[in-house]
């Protein structure tokens, strides 16, 4: 008989929490979204044994249920409600075994919430190595609970530890409460009990300390606590700071003969010794400096190759499909909207999962919270936090994955603005339209013979982004108030060896992430920009039809035949089409940026993701494709001439305007719908919208007429 | 033996936490286990000044200064 059954993993962030999720289910796991929210749901099939197989989620990394971030608000809402649909049956909360007091804070209070845990003692080597001695029997016989000694990274007392679940799960055992948490507020507890019909004193005081942020609450309860509260004058912050001390008291009487610590540490004094030169004030931010730029040239050129395999297999598929599929719309809408579509999202594969390479190596290290902790200064000036850092530097390959991972960030208006300012950063779809661009005016030198300028423009590029986003932090500090402190509060991890199986599934995660949200967006746009620029009122396609089905028998035409003619055809249907249409619309609007409607209609289409660009460039310049198409598009759009005043369309003014224009807009739709989910509504994406593009409308402004 | 707050103290001593002057701050840090009657050590300080690294309750632990500050120790 199959029984199926609820397990959560809980523990305080660096436990090792997710060594040991990948450890108990292997790569057998879903991720998705907690209902409501857009905190990440990992969750993974736990086979316990032949005929008992639990559903194991991970929650997020928290030190207490007392959340801080929209990440720890979770493990709350699940473990407060018995009706939650991951309300578990067995907690396993994973703890370091080297730093067991402030990991059993989290512990004591699952207790206290009468849920069946087991205590997973993780890093046991490490703790053995430092010469610290736990009594694992004694310690379960204290607590209550069974003890588990485990060393998720090479799979140590993982069968133990299931053994411990099934157990927990057939016969729990829990025990009374580890503080008397009743004393704290006798009557608002008795009167919330009697109005939930709940016996358990502490779910009803935390009832009485989270009920505004509990989702799972209708606002007549909501009321009905609030009105409990202010009768009995409820303080919060006196009966958790009473809870607090009381709890480390019992911890500590808990650990006074079970633990013994025999010689410090050893990781911690080389971690020590590896702080003063990584952290150093000079030697460590040079090191900083020195990694980022390895990380920034690994992603372009570790990619370069499988982004030219996948350009190539696509090619490829195309050149096939045309062959293969019989002419027609659909075929054209396969051929013309879907393919790209898929292969505008897959080309940007490999560099994110360079970026996540390195990321998820220098957080497993330990190394990214010292970032963290050195940048905060110089990010607290812009509003920003030191926790930001990771949020920007992902920016640099996709601003989706960036945007999501502020969700670390504790403070709401340090969130906001982190979310607010990623898009500034240079992401990967920008690359493409800046290169092309500078190729258009800056001569293939060399500076002091080595430096490449076209490079040197390009880095400005990156560092322009990366200083916008910096002064839209600080106005936005100006303008954003919010009650809650701005505070940085973290643990310096001690720095261990990269668990690469870690590593490996991170990028793997990001990568699926990635495909699947950004994915869809751009699939649907390019879809939509398919249809825009392959229809146009009928009469104006009916008359190109007719003028190139006339067989070109006289002499003016002689020079166009086979793919020539049809590319022609094309960009004429193009001008004709209702993009075409929308490029000669908005012309009086982009003129004074120096653009003509044919920049105007590369604008149109690329305003749902930038790298679109190049391609509406070269189909309106009729780029047969060969292969080398952007040496094709560059030379045609070199060559392009205003008809009226012969002036050059690309001319110098024209193209810096252009990349001012691409470095600011928010030209993304996979943005808009990750921030419209991460703030929670339409609000933010639409002001950042707006005052994105429209200030790079006034940039692009600004800068062609200067330059011209 | 006088108070000073925890910003007052030279890295490398060991003092002990006796209370903190501002009780919002002081539920975070309990939490993290700052707790009054444990000894405390600034072990490093950021390359701009700000935050700062402390040993407390076995681990390392960095904040502001301006959190730090909510600390006395003896």
């Amino acid at each position: 008989m199959n029984k199926q059954f609820n397990v959560a993993l809980i523990g305080n962030p660096n436990t090792g929490k997710s060594t040991l999720f990948n450890a108990l289910t292997g790569l057998n796991q879903k991720i998705g979204n907690f209902s409501g929210v857009t905190v990440e749901r990992k969750t993974g099939k736990l086979e316990l044994n032949e005929n008992l197989t639990a559903s194991l989620i991970d929650l997020p990394g928290t030190y207490s249920l007392y959340p801080r971030s929209a990440d720890e608000h979770i493990a709350l809402e699940i473990l407060n409600s018995t009706k939650n649909p991951d309300y578990p049956n067995v907690v396993v909360v994973v703890v370091d075994a080297t730093n067991l007091k402030r990991n059993l804070l989290l512990l004591t209070q699952l207790i206290d919430l009468q849920l069946p845990v087991v205590l997973a003692l993780n890093m046991m080597d490490v703790a053995q190595q430092s010469g610290i001695e736990i009594k694992v029997t004694l310690l379960a016989e204290k607590l209550g609970v069974p003890v588990v000694a485990v060393t998720a990274r090479d799979l140590q007392g993982i069968s133990a530890l299931k053994d411990a679940i099934v157990q927990q799960f057939e016969h729990p055992t829990l025990p009374s409460s580890t503080i008397n948490i009743h004393g704290y507020a006798p009557e608002v507890i008795d009167e919330i009990k009697n109005y939930f019909h709940i016996n358990n004193d502490y779910a009803a005081f935390e009832l009485a300390h989270h009920y505004h942020e509990l989702n799972n609450l209708t606002q007549e309860k909501k009321d009905a606590i609030e009105a409990i509260g202010l009768k009995y004058n409820f303080n919060a912050n006196k009966t958790q700071v009473a809870e607090t001390i009381d709890r480390y008291n019992y911890i500590n009487e808990i650990l006074s003969d079970t633990v013994r610590k025999n010689k410090p540490a050893l990781e911690e004094t080389r971690s020590n010794t590896l702080d003063a030169i990584l952290t150093h004030r000079i030697f460590g931010l040079l090191i900083f400096f020195v990694i980022l730029f390895g990380v920034f040239q690994s992603i372009f050129n570790w990619s370069q190759y499988p982004m030219n395999v996948i350009e190539n297999a696509f090619i490829g598929i195309e050149n096939y499909l045309t062959a293969i599929l019989p002419a027609g719309i659909l075929t054209n809408l396969i051929i013309g909207g879907i393919l790209p579509g898929m292969s505008g999202v897959l080309i940007f594969l490999p560099q994110i999962a360079v970026l996540f390479l390195f990321i998820a190596i220098l957080e497993d290290t330990g190394y990214m919270a010292r970032v963290t902790f050195m940048m905060d200064r110089l990010m607290k000036n812009f509003g920003l936090n030191g926790k930001s850092v990771v949020p920007l530097i992902s920016g640099i390959a996709c601003a989706v994955p960036a945007i999501m991972s502020a969700r670390s960030i504790e403070n709401w208006k340090d969130r906001l603005i982190t979310i607010f300012v990623t898009p500034f950063m240079s992401c990967s779809a920008r690359l493409p339209v800046y290169t092309l661009l500078i190729s258009l005016v800056v001569p293939n030198k060399f500076v002091f013979g080595f430096l490449s300028l076209q490079g040197l423009i390009l880095m400005a590029m990156y560092l322009l982004g990366f200083v916008s986003a910096l002064l839209a932090g600080w106005l936005l500090k100006l303008f954003i108030k919010t009650k809650s402190k701005s505070y940085f509060l973290m643990e310096l991890p001690v720095y261990r060896m990269p668990r690469w199986s870690n590593v490996g599934i991170t990028i793997f995660n990001k990568a699926r992430t990635f495909v699947v949200q950004a994915g869809k967006v751009i699939l649907a746009v390019s879809i939509i920009l398919w249809v825009l620029a392959t229809f146009g009122p009928s009469k104006d396609f009916d008359a190109i039809e007719k003028k190139y089905a006339t067989k070109p028998s006289d002499s003016t035409t002689i020079a166009l035949h086979g793919t020539a003619l049809e590319s022609k055809i094309k960009a004429e249907k193009l001008e004709a089409s209702y993009a075409g249409l929308l490029g000669k619309f908005i012309e009086p609007a982009i003129k004074p940026l120096g653009y003509d409607w044919k920049i105007g209609i590369a604008l149109v289409t690329s305003f749902a993701a930038r790298e679109v660009f190049v391609g509406t460039m070269s189909t309106i310049y009729s780029v047969q494709d060969d292969g080398e198409s952007l040496t094709t598009v560059r030379e045609k759009m070199l060559e392009a001439r205003n008809p009226e005043t012969g002036e050059l369309t690309f001319s110098f003014a024209t193209v810096m305007s252009l990349m001012i224009f691409y470095a600011f807009a928010m030209q993304c739709m996979s943005t808009f719908a990750v921030v419209y989910r991460e703030t929670n509504g339409i609000k933010w994406p639409l002001i950042q919208l707006f005052t994105m593009t429209a200030f790079a409308y006034l940039a692009a402004f600004a800068v062609y007429q200067l330059l011209s | 033996m006088e108070l000073r707050k925890l910003t007052d103290i030279e890295i490398g001593t060991v003092a002990t936490i006796d209370s903190f002057t501002d009780e919002e701050t002081s539920i975070l840090l309990l939490e993290m286990g700052c707790l009054p009657g444990e000894s405390i050590e600034i072990s490093n300080i950021a390359p701009l000044g700000d935050p700062i690294a402390i040993k407390v309750s076995g681990y390392k632990l960095s904040l502001r200064k301006k959190e730090a500050a909510t600390i006395l120790v003896r």
